[in-house]
C-alpha cells in the first residue's frame, strides 16, 4: 500500500468510519469483491469431546500440519489450538453449585475469529487481518515485527509468541507448510490452506466423535447454520462484543 | 549548530562519570546482542506476560517526557518568572526521556528489523502507529526548541519570534503523548485493569509527580555539584507542584479502589488482590506494592508540612520517595497486574532476568548520558554568557571559563 | 629522506596484498567457471521465460507471497497458458534441487537470499524427518 497524501486522508476516513461500526471488515488486501462474503464458524460439542478423556487428536493433528513447536515450558508453549479447564474457557461462570462438569473438563480453545477481533484494530502493520472473502483471521508472517501488541489484545489468550527459534522443537517437519521464526506471533488460521484446497480444517477431520463442525454461517442451509438454530450454544466471553465465531455445546 | 565540542571539555569527575555510563550502556548492548542471537527467551516473559519491564519503562518514560509542561506551562503561560532558567532543563529531561522510550519499545519488538512496516503499511486504528507519529513529533519539537534557544543564548540574541508559538505547541503535544500511551492500554476491552476511563489521567497525574520530583532532585544536584543555579524560588514552586500532582495521584488510585471493590467485579478485582495481596501463591509483586503505598505516603507527609517541604535535607527525601513510588507503581507492577489473571485465569510470576535488567539500565545509562552532555553544553553556554551567575567554586567542577567559550 | 625505503616497501606491500585475487589465480592456472547448475530432469518450462526468470525471479516469488497470504489468490497463469499453484516449496521445488539449482547461483553471484529459509521449508531436507 503506497503511502500518498491522499491515500493518506482517504484511509483515514474510512478508518474513521469504520471505527464508528459501519463495517467490521478492514480489508487487508487490496479490496476482494465482497460479493461471496462468507463467515467461517466453528461448533465444538464439548459433550462429545468429554467421551473421549484424554483424546488430544485434534491438537495433534493442527499442530502436525502446521509444524507447531512442542515446547515444554508453560512459559513459552507455542498453541494453535489447546485444552483448557472448562471453568477457566467460560469464566465467569464458576460456582460450587453447578455441575462438576463444567468445572475442570477439558474443553478445546483456538482463535474464534472474531467479527470484530480486538487483535486486527491493533495491529500496526496489517501483519492480522480479517479476510473480507470468508472472515477468517489471518497472519502474515512475513510482516509481523513481534511487537505481541495482539497478545495484549486478544481477551482469550489465542495467540503464542515464538520466543525462541522453533525449528528445534518441531516433532516432525510437514514441508508442505512452513515454519514460523524467532519473533512473531502465530495462531490458529481456521486451515486457509487447506480450505483453499476444498479440505476441512485438520482438526475437524481428526476428530474421532465429529465434535466439531465447521462451515459458512451465512448460508443458511449448511450443517453449521442448521446445528446452530437446533441447539443451544455459548460463546467465550460475548460482554465484550467481540463476537466470536466458535461456539460450543457444553 | 549543535555545540556538542562543549560537551567535550570537562573535569576528571566529568569523565569518571562519562566512563561508568558508557560501560553500563556496553553492558546493556551486549545483552541485547545476546536476545537477538537467543530470541526473547532470554526474559522473563512468557506467553501470559507478553510486555514487562521493558514496556513499564516506556509508559514511565513517556510520562517523564510528558512532565516538561510543568514547567514550561506555568512560564510561558503565566509569567512564572521563577522558572525562567529551567523551562530549558525541563525540555531537555523530557525530550531525551521520549527518546529512551522508543528505545524501550525497539528492544522489546521479536523482529526489530521490520520496524520500518510501522511507516510503510501504516494502519491508523492501531495506537501504536499513532504513538509512534506523536513521539517522533514531540522529539522534533522539543530538539527545535532546545537548539534555538541554546543557539540563541550563545550568539548573546532573543529567541526568535517564532520560538514562542513553537513552545505553546509543545504543551497540549505533551499532553498527547501520555494521552495516546495511556490509550494503547486502555482501550483493551480484554484487559480490565487497564480498560479504565482513568487511566490517561492517572498517567498525566503520575507523570507530573515524578517528573516534577525528579526535576527538582536534578536542580538540587546541580546545586551541590555547584555546577547551576536556579532561582531560590524556583525549588519551593516546584515542591509544592509535586504535592499537588502526588495528592491527585493517589486520589485516583483510590477512586479505581474503590470502583473495582465497592461494585464486586471480579475482573476488577483480582488484578488489585494479585498486585497487593498475591494470588494463587504467587506474591511477587504484593511487597513492592506495598513499599511504592508507603513511599507515596511518606513523601506526602513531608511535602504536606511547609516547614518540612522546605527543609533542604527532608525535600530530597520526599522528592526520590515519591519518584520510587510512582516508579514501583507504573515502571514495574503497572504491566504485570493487567496480564495477570491471564484471559484463562492463570497467574504466570514473572521475574526480570539479569539479561533484562542489564538492557533496562543500559537504556537508562543511554538517557542520563544524553541528559549530561545535554546539560553540559547549556551551562557551558551559560556560563560564558552570564558569567555572574556561576559560583565561585566552579574551577572545580570543570564547566567552561569564559575564556574557552565558543 | 630517511623513510623513503619504508615508504616505498609499505607500498609494495599494499599493491600486493590488494592485487592478491587477481596474481594468485592467474599462479593456479585455472579457468573461472560459471556455477555448475543441474537443471530439472522432467520438466524444460518455468512459470517465465529462463532469461526473465534470472532477471525478476525476486519479484515474481514477493507477488506470488502477496497473491497467496494476503489476497488468497492461489493460481498463476504461466506464459504458456499453464496453470501453476504459486508455492515456492510446492511448485517451484518440486522441480528445482534447492542445493543443487538455487544456492549454487546464489553463492557463485554472492547474492546472499533473503530470510526465507527460516521458515519456509526445502522438501528434501523436511521429508528426512530431522531438520
Amino acid at each position: 500500500m503506497q503511502l500518498s497524501g491522499g491515500s493518506l486522508l482517504a484511509l483515514l476516513g474510512r478508518e474513521a468510519a469504520t471505527a464508528l461500526g459501519s463495517s467490521p471488515r478492514p480489508d487487508g488486501g487490496q479490496g476482494q469483491a465482497a460479493s461471496a462474503a462468507r463467515q467461517y464458524a466453528m461448533v465444538i460439542d464439548s459433550r462429545k469431546c468429554r467421551q473421549r478423556p484424554g483424546c488430544t487428536k485434534c491438537l495433534d493433528a493442527c499442530h502436525q500440519a502446521h509444524n507447531v513447536p512442542y515446547i515444554e515450558d508453560p512459559g513459552r508453549k507455542v498453541d494453535w489450538i489447546w485444552e483448557a479447564p472448562a471453568q477457566d474457557v467460560f469464566s465467569g461462570q464458576q460456582s460450587p453449585y453447578i455441575q462438576i462438569t463444567l468445572k475442570n473438563e477439558p474443553v478445546p480453545v483456538l482463535c474464534n475469529h472474531c467479527e470484530y477481533p480486538p487483535c486486527v484494530r491493533v495491529c500496526p502493520t496489517g501483519a492480522t487481518w480479517k479476510r473480507e472473502t470468508d472472515g477468517i483471521v489471518m497472519m502474515d508472517w512475513h510482516r509481523c515485527i513481534g511487537c505481541k501488541y495482539c497478545i495484549v489484545a486478544c481477551p482469550y489468550g489465542a495467540r503464542s509468541f515464538n520466543f525462541l527459534d522453533p525449528r528445534p522443537y518441531i516433532k516432525h517437519l510437514n514441508a508442505e507448510f512452513p515454519t514460523r521464526r524467532e519473533g512473531v506471533v502465530e495462531k490458529c488460521n481456521f486451515c486457509a490452506e487447506r480450505l483453499a484446497e476444498g479440505k476441512l480444517p485438520a482438526c475437524v477431520e481428526a476428530c474421532p466423535e465429529n465434535a466439531m463442525i465447521f462451515g459458512d454461517i451465512t448460508d443458511f442451509h449448511s450443517e453449521i447454520s442448521k446445528l446452530l438454530r437446533a441447539r443451544d450454544t455459548i460463546r467465550r466471553k460475548p460482554e465484550l462484543g467481540t463476537q466470536p465465531n466458535v461456539f460450543y455445546i457444553v | 549548530m549543535f555545540m556538542f565540542e562543549k560537551a567535550l571539555a570537562g573535569s576528571r569527575r566529568y569523565w569518571i562519570w562519562i566512563g561508568v555510563l558508557l560501560s553500563v550502556i556496553l553492558v546493556g548492548f551486549l545483552a541485547y546482542v545476546r536476545e537477538r542471537e537467543v530470541g526473547l527467551a532470554i526474559t522473563g516473559l512468557s506467553r501470559d506476560v507478553p510486555w514487562g519491564l521493558d514496556i513499564s519503562q516506556f509508559a514511565f518514560c513517556v510520562g517523564l517526557g510528558a512532565s516538561a509542561v510543568v514547567v514550561v506551562l506555568p512560564y510561558y503561560l503565566h509569567d512564572w518568572k521563577a522558572f525562567g532558567k529551567i523551562t530549558l532543563l525541563g525540555e531537555i529531561l523530557g525530550m531525551v526521556a521520549v527518546f529512551m522510550a522508543m528505545l524501550f519499545i525497539f528492544v522489546c519488538m521479536g523482529q526489530p528489523m521490520r520496524l520500518l512496516n510501522v511507516i510503510l503499511y501504516p494502519h491508523p486504528r492501531s495506537l501504536i502507529f499513532w504513538d509512534l507519529l506523536v513521539l517522533s513529533g514531540y522529539l522534533l519539537l522539543n530538539a527545535v526548541i532546545t537548539v534555538t534557544l541554546v543557539s540563541a543564548q550563545r550568539e548573546g540574541v532573543a529567541p526568535p519570534g517564532w520560538i514562542k508559538p513553537v513552545i505553546l505547541l509543545s504543551l497540549p503535544w505533551a499532553i498527547s503523548i501520555h494521552t495516546v500511551t495511556a490509550f494503547l492500554f486502555s482501550g483493551l476491552a480484554g484487559r480490565s485493569y487497564w480498560a479504565t476511563p482513568l487511566l490517561a489521567p492517572r498517567f498525566l497525574a503520575s507523570a507530573f509527580t515524578s517528573g516534577s520530583a525528579l526535576l527538582i532532585l536534578v536542580i538540587l544536584l546541580l546545586r551541590w555539584l555547584r555546577v547551576f543555579d536556579v532561582d531560590p524560588e524556583a525549588v519551593p514552586k516546584l515542591a509544592r507542584i509535586v504535592t499537588y500532582c502526588m495528592l491527585i495521584n493517589l486520589f485516583f488510585v483510590l477512586v479505581e479502589v474503590f470502583t473495582a471493590f465497592y461494585g464486586r467485579i471480579p475482573e476488577h478485582m483480582e488484578h488489585f488482590e494479585y498486585l497487593f495481596a498475591g494470588l494463587n501463591g504467587s506474591y511477587n509483586f504484593a511487597r513492592y506494592m506495598w513499599l511504592s503505598v508507603f513511599l507515596a505516603l511518606a513523601s506526602l507527609l513531608v511535602l504536606l508540612v511547609p516547614g518540612w517541604r522546605r527543609n533542604p535535607r527532608l525535600l530530597p527525601l520526599a522528592c526520590a520517595f515519591a519518584f520510587v513510588s510512582v516508579w514501583l507503581d507504573k515502571g514495574l507492577a503497572w504491566i504485570v497486574g493487567g496480564f495477570t489473571p491471564s484471559p484463562l485465569g492463570a497467574v504466570t510470576p514473572y521475574t526480570p532476568t539479569w539479561p533484562e535488567w542489564s538492557i533496562v539500565l543500559g537504556i537508562w545509562a543511554v538517557g542520563i548520558l544524553m541528559v549530561t552532555v545535554f546539560y553540559k553544553i547549556v551551562f557551558s553556554v551559560e556560563a560564558a554568557a552570564n558569567a555572574e551567575f556561576v559560583s565561585s567554586a566552579l574551577p572545580a567542577c570543570g564547566a567552561a571559563h569564559p575564556g574557552k567559550a565558543a | 629522506m630517511r623513510d623513503r625505503v619504508w615508504i616505498l616497501a609499505g607500498l609494495a606491500v599494499f599493491v600486493a596484498v590488494i592485487t592478491l585475487p587477481a596474481w594468485t589465480r592467474l599462479a593456479t592456472l585455472r579457468q573461472s567457471r560459471s556455477p555448475d547448475l543441474v537443471l530439472p530432469a522432467n520438466q524444460k518450462d518455468c512459470v517465465l521465460p529462463a532469461s526473465q526468470m534470472r532477471a525478476t525471479h525476486m519479484k515474481l516469488l514477493l507477488q506470488w507471497r502477496d497473491d497467496v497470504v494476503r489476497k488468497d489468490v492461489h493460481t498463476f497463469k504461466a506464459y504458456d497458458g499453464k496453470v501453476y499453484n504459486m508455492s515456492l516449496t510446492s511448485t517451484c521445488l518440486s522441480c528445482h534441487n534447492k542445493t543443487e539449482f538455487c544456492d549454487r547461483c546464489h553463492s557463485y553471484a554472492g547474492v546472499s537470499m533473503p530470510s526465507c529459509w527460516d521458515c519456509h521449508l526445502d522438501p528434501r531436507l523436511a521429508a528426512g524427518g530431522a531438520k
